[in-house]
């Protein structure tokens, strides 16, 4: 059995809990997206979407360490690797395995321009600690962005099979990219507090979802996706990850990301 | 008889096997052209041509460049130039050149100036 760490679980207070949504979701990703590693289709995007997944753990790595400093969170090793299921925030989008690849494309895209808005808002927060972090991790996503811009164009413009299997995914998608916006504990509150304080930097989940949808949308149309026909506007998200209760597919993802961690949890790497 | 290979890449392209001296026969689209990628390291300095990547686009090339040549030390900016648009000299060619290295006249270190100027130096310094 691993030692249980004494330290809570959640870090007190909305602010550290909004930062672990963010890091337990970029762990994943980070996780999944590594999957595709020398399976990729040609070997310079093996590369490149290896390279973004691994930027993806980094920015995990970079709020748990954030938790831990200012937060009273656990060592990383800890957050990252010693929470039971049902305690992890992530979203039920990341937790997917990789499917195809398409499939992988069209979640990398969506997920990767919703971290861009969270970035965008974040950088936006009186704390210098954090607006430094967020700035600094922009940049990369930045480039994740363009990197899955550039596929969905291509193979939305690309040819009959290509423009198929990608309206697939879309379709498939969509439902769980809008629960990255699910609402959580405390949000609220937070959202009365924020705004007492003068401080307008983070807009709210519901508020980040009509932002990402807009933008979604307005791209898939300019890569000739008849949005209306797909019926992506009357889909309704997928819940539960904010609350710790997650798909299918966490639970042997997690048992495969600790596996070494789990053989000795005090172990110093 | 399509070409079989340890690399699946090279199997999904079910490409056939017409002889053994010819290629295999490729659809459009089979194979990418590829991109010349030159990296700048800092602002102002010379871009310096790094090696290739495969893309179907140059937006393409740029987004695998920038992993394949930028993710490692500093750099400032890339370049991408489809191969196909380099005017490139034919090896056949070569003896163009091939009296130069005789030329040392053409050599700045033909002209022997140091004498002077450590003169010029020992006169104004006493």
């Amino acid at each position: 059995m691993p030692t249980m760490s004494n330290s809570q679980p959640f870090p007190s207070g909305p602010l550290a809990r909004y930062l672990l949504q963010i890091a337990d979701d970029q762990l994943i990703m980070g996780h999944r997206n590594s999957e595709w590693t020398g399976l990729g289709p040609i070997l310079e995007e093996d590369i490149a979407f290896s390279s973004v997944a691994q930027d993806q753990v980094g920015h995990a790595l970079a709020f748990y360490e954030y938790l831990q400093a200012e937060c009273g969170a656990d060592h990383p090793d800890q957050t990252a690797f010693n929470r039971p299921e049902n305690q992890m925030l992530c979203n039920g989008l990341v937790e997917q395995p990789i499917g195809d690849y398409a499939f992988s494309l069209v979640r990398h895209w969506c997920y990767d321009h919703a971290v861009r808005l969270r970035y965008e808002s974040l950088s936006g927060i009186p704390n210098q600690t954090l607006q430094s972090i967020a700035v600094k991790l922009r940049g990369e996503v930045k480039y994740h962005t363009f990197h899955a811009d550039t596929w969905m164009k291509s193979l939305l413009e690309g040819s009959e099979e290509s423009r198929l299997r990608m309206l697939a995914a879309i379709k498939e998608v969509w439902p769980l990219a809008l629960g990255m916006f699910e609402s959580w504990v405390g949000e609220e509150d937070w959202l009365v507090e924020l705004a007492g304080n003068g401080q307008g930097w983070y807009p709210g989940e519901a508020a980040l979802r009509l932002q990402w949808q807009e933008q979604a949308l307005r791209s898939l149309q300019t890569w000739g996706v008849d949005v209306e026909k797909l019926g992506l506007e009357k889909m309704e998200p997928v819940l539960g990850g904010r609350q710790g209760y997650h798909t299918v597919h966490l639970a042997p993802l997690l048992e495969e990301m600790t596996a070494v961690f789990r053989l000795d949890p005090q172990a110093e790497w | 008889m399509p070409i079989l290979s340890l690399d699946p890449r090279v199997n999904r392209l079910q490409a056939e096997q017409v002889s053994a001296e010819q290629g295999p026969v490729l659809a459009p689209g089979d194979h990418w052209p590829s991109y010349q990628v030159f990296h700048q390291r800092r602002r102002g300095e010379k871009h310096s041509s790094v090696g290739i990547v495969h893309a179907p686009s140059s937006e393409m090339a740029m987004a695998l460049a920038k992993e394949q040549f930028g993710r490692r030390g500093e750099t400032s900016n890339l370049w991408v130039v489809c191969s196909a648009d380099v005017l490139e000299m034919d090896y056949a060619d070569e003896d163009v050149f091939r009296t130069t290295p005789s030329k040392s006249y053409r050599d700045p270190a033909g002209y022997k100036v140091n004498d002077k100027i450590d003169a010029y130096k020992a006169k104004n310094q006493g």
